[in-house]
Parts: structure tokens; C-alpha cells; sequence
């Protein structure tokens, strides 16, 4: 279980550090949706199954759709980006 | 400067948090009202799934508050976005596959959504998960065919019907001569669908009314008009 | 070489996500930036919580037909996490409102800008002169003048 548990939190890492870096908001929006994704893996590991379906279904469905649509309206929302 | 004052103070709240956490052993930390909560559940509450027990039951008020909060947030948002003007220019319509997949999907997930919102006391799952399910299902036909616009005033009956019902349960319990939302009628056999009392019906207001305000929120973000830079 | 324990593998992601998404509200100057970094400082909260209340040897708090009693992790942070996620939806769903009227009124989404110019247009409906700084208040200084100063 430790080494589940120490990749799921690497990546989480990683993407977060993503999140921040990376330069197409698009896939900044992305990698926020993996953060959650990952996330709800690992409160399945913690034993709290109803916290897991709350963040997949919220935190990696709802909100990156939420996000989606406001970088539509921003005018961001390329996937090529200069 | 800036930049540098706000890496120590970064630096300093991790530290913080480190510190704090290392007095702790993991996994060994004292559970009280959880060990309490765990004993007197079952027979008091009758739902087998605790957290919802706790929810509903122990934290009542509190999930009155949080979708207090959600409404207002909701409605904020409504006031901010405000009303879309009627010339301005409306969204393609979505493509062949995204209409026949949105046909295919909505009564799949308004079904799901509606099984997670009602098995929400016995099973993991309860009336948020199921009733972002229930917003995603409205949500999409609006994506599929943005020339139909949402339908706020059916969403806004929904949602204060589910409100007034929450709060009329709550208000039940008082005339029964208990607390402010405590659980009523009889808790039934533990593990069936028809059982813990009210707690399946606040739930089910509690699925629609998240539902409805999500629902509402997404279509207006969709729906509002920024003008192309 | 010592073991690495779970537990510090487990604090060491919440702790670090919690960090990453403070540091970007901080540091970063681009608005929608900012609410991303906010999810993530959000959801790292979120896992401290959780972990908080994880037991080893327990099982998740569902009563299933067993029968006989097995210890369960605690309940109250993951029904508390549980409020809080959807709450922070509703919280982003507004940020993200306000930021689209922002762009909406000043075509820009940078903060040192948006800070610039609203606080241009309010001192200009106020009527007071525009501030220098943010750190210098309007007008004079409101320390007492020295001994030897005329004023």
C-alpha cells in the first residue's frame, strides 16, 4: 500500500506543480481535474468512500466543467496556445 | 520583494504545519465523538451508512447551513452574471454525436443520480454526489442544443420546494416535541431502503435542491456573454 | 536505510498541496490562476481532514452484514470534508463570476493591472487623489509631527 500511496502523491504533486506552471490554461484546468482525480483514488485507500465519490463527481466532473465554460467566455480557451 | 516576502511566508506555513502534525502519531489520534458516535448510531439513527448519519442526524443544522451557503453563492452568482441580452450571440449547436450521446445518456444519469441520492443511507453516496449527478444530466441537453434556453423558473420551484420540505421536516420534529431536525418516524429495520426514518426524505431535498442550484449555476455561466477581445 | 512510514508520505501530499496552492494565490498574478491555485490549497485541506480521522485495522464507517462489531475510522471529518467540497464549488462558481464581470468591465485579468485601474476609477468616483502605494495612505502622513517641525 505505501508505494500506491507514494506514487498517487507524487503524481498529485506533480500535476499541482502543473497546474501553476504550465502555460494553456486548458491543461492547467486539466491537471486540476487529475489533482482531484488522484485524490478521490486516495481517500479510497483512507476509507472514506463517500468523500471519494463527492471529489470525483465535484472536484473532477462539476468543477472542471465550471472552469471549462468560464475559459470559453474568457476567450482563453484554445488548446493551441502562443 | 514581494516575491520574496511570500516564499518565507510560504515557507513559515509549512513549517507550521509540519510542527503541528508531527505531534500527532498517524493514525492514533484521539476519537471521541467518533467512538461515541459509532456506538449510538445504529440504534439510534438506523442508517447503516454513518457518515450520513452524522450528516443528517448529529449535524443537521449544519447541512442547513451549507446549503444556505450554496444558495447564496448560487444566487450571487445569478446576480453577478445577470441576464444574457436577447441579440447577443448564441453558441453553435453541439455536433451528431454529442446530441445522440447527450439522448443516450440524460435518463441513464438522472436514474443513477437518483439511485446514489436514494440508497444515500444505506451505501456510500447521499444527496451531493448524487445531486451533482442530477446537474451534470440537466446540465448536458443544454450543452447539446444551446438554443433552448435553461428553464430558471422551474429550477428555482425546484430548488425552494426541496428547501421548504428540509426545513418543514426539521420543523416536524419540533411539533413532535424534539429537537430541530432530529430524525423521526420509526427507523425501521437497519439495511433496508425503507429505513432510518426521515433521513432518505431530507436527503432526497437535499439531492434536489444541490441539484437544481448547480443546475442553474452551470447554465448561466454557459449562458453569459463576454464580448470576443 | 530507513523505511519511509505512510503516514509521512500522507502528510507530506496534503501538506505539499496546501503549500503549492497557497504559493500560487501568492505569487501568481494572473486571476484565473489564482482560483485554480485555490482549488488545490482547497483540496489539500481536504485530505489533512480526512487523514486526520484514518485508523489502521478499521474499516470504512458503513455498517455492513457482518454482524460482528469492527472498529471503524471516524465519521466527523469525512461528513465535515464532505459539506466542504460542495461548498467550495459554490465559493469558485462565484469567484469565477466575478472574474468574467471583471474581464467583462477592464479586458484584463492580470491583478496588478485590474488593482491599477480599479483603484484609479474609484478614487476617480470619489474624488479622492489617486493613492501612490498601497502601503501609503491618502494625504499626509498621520504620525504627529516632530518637535521642531513648523506644522
Amino acid at each position: 500500500m505505501i508505494w500506491v500511496a507514494a506514487l498517487i502523491v507524487i503524481m498529485m504533486l506533480v500535476a499541482a506543480v502543473t497546474v501553476l506552471l504550465v502555460r494553456n490554461h486548458i491543461a492547467a484546468v486539466a491537471a486540476a481535474s487529475l489533482v482531484s482525480l488522484l485524490l478521490s483514488v486516495l481517500f479510497v485507500l483512507l476509507r472514506a468512500p463517500d468523500v471519494a465519490m463527492t471529489e470525483a463527481a465535484v472536484g473532477a466532473g462539476l468543477s472542471s466543467v465550471i472552469l471549462a465554460l468560464a475559459l470559453r467566455r474568457l476567450g482563453l480557451g484554445r488548446v493551441k496556445d502562443a | 520583494m514581494r516575491n520574496l516576502a511570500a516564499l518565507v511566508f510560504v515557507g513559515g506555513l509549512a513549517f507550521l504545519l509540519l510542527v503541528i502534525f508531527n505531534q500527532f502519531d498517524f493514525a492514533q489520534a484521539p476519537m471521541v465523538v467518533g467512538q461515541g458516535i459509532l456506538t449510538d448510531a445504529p440504534d439510534r439513527v438506523g442508517a447503516a451508512n454513518i457518515v450520513t448519519a452524522v450528516v443528517l442526524g448529529y449535524r443537521g443544522i449544519d447541512t442547513l447551513g451549507e446549503i444556505s451557503i450554496l444558495f447564496a453563492a448560487s444566487a450571487a452568482a445569478g446576480l453577478v452574471l445577470g441576464r444574457r441580452r436577447t441579440d447577443a450571440r448564441r453558441d453553435p449547436p453541439g455536433g451528431f454525436i454529442l446530441r445522440s450521446g447527450v439522448a443516450l445518456l440524460f435518463p441513464l444519469m438522472l436514474v443513477v443520480g437518483f439511485y446514489i441520492i436514494l440508497h444515500g443511507h444505506l451505501t456510500p453516496g447521499g444527496g451531493f454526489q448524487g445531486g451533482v449527478i442530477l446537474a451534470a444530466a440537466f446540465f448536458l441537453p443544454l450543452l447539446a442544443r444551446p438554443e433552448t434556453p435553461a428553464n430558471h423558473v422551474g429550477l428555482s420551484i425546484v430548488e425552494g420546494g426541496a428547501g421548504v420540505v428540509f426545513i418543514l421536516t426539521g420543523l416536524a420534529a419540533l411539533l413532535q416535541g424534539g429537537e430541530f431536525l432530529q430524525p423521526l418516524l420509526d427507523n425501521g429495520v437497519l439495511g433496508e431502503l425503507v429505513s432510518a426514518g426521515t433521513l432518505p426524505l431530507l436527503y432526497l431535498a437535499v439531492g434536489l435542491k444541490v441539484g437544481a442550484e448547480l443546475a442553474g449555476l452551470m447554465a448561466r455561466l454557459a449562458d453569459v456573454e463576454v464580448d470576443e477581445p | 536505510m530507513m523505511p519511509i512510514e505512510i503516514g509521512t508520505v500522507l502528510y507530506a501530499g496534503a501538506i505539499g498541496l496546501v503549500v503549492i496552492g497557497i504559493a500560487g494565490i501568492v505569487l501568481s498574478h494572473h486571476l484565473f490562476r489564482i482560483i485554480l491555485a485555490l482549488v488545490i490549497a482547497e483540496a489539500g485541506a481536504n485530505l489533512l481532514l480526512v487523514l486526520s480521522g484514518f485508523r489502521w485495522e478499521a474499516i470504512a464507517p458503513i455498517i455492513t452484514g457482518g454482524g460482528a462489531a469492527q472498529t471503524m475510522v471516524d465519521p466527523v471529518p469525512q461528513a465535515m470534508v464532505l459539506t466542504s467540497i460542495v461548498i467550495g464549488v459554490g465559493v469558485q462558481a462565484l469567484a469565477l463570476s466575478l472574474t468574467l464581470r471583471a474581464y467583462g468591465a477592464y479586458k484584463t485579468l492580470d491583478i496588478r493591472e485590474l488593482q491599477r485601474r480599479m483603484s484609479a476609477d474609484l478614487a476617480g468616483e470619489a474624488g479622492t487623489p489617486l493613492p501612490q502605494s498601497l502601503e501609503e495612505p491618502v494625504g499626509g502622513r498621520p504620525l504627529p509631527a516632530a518637535e521642531g517641525d513648523g506644522r
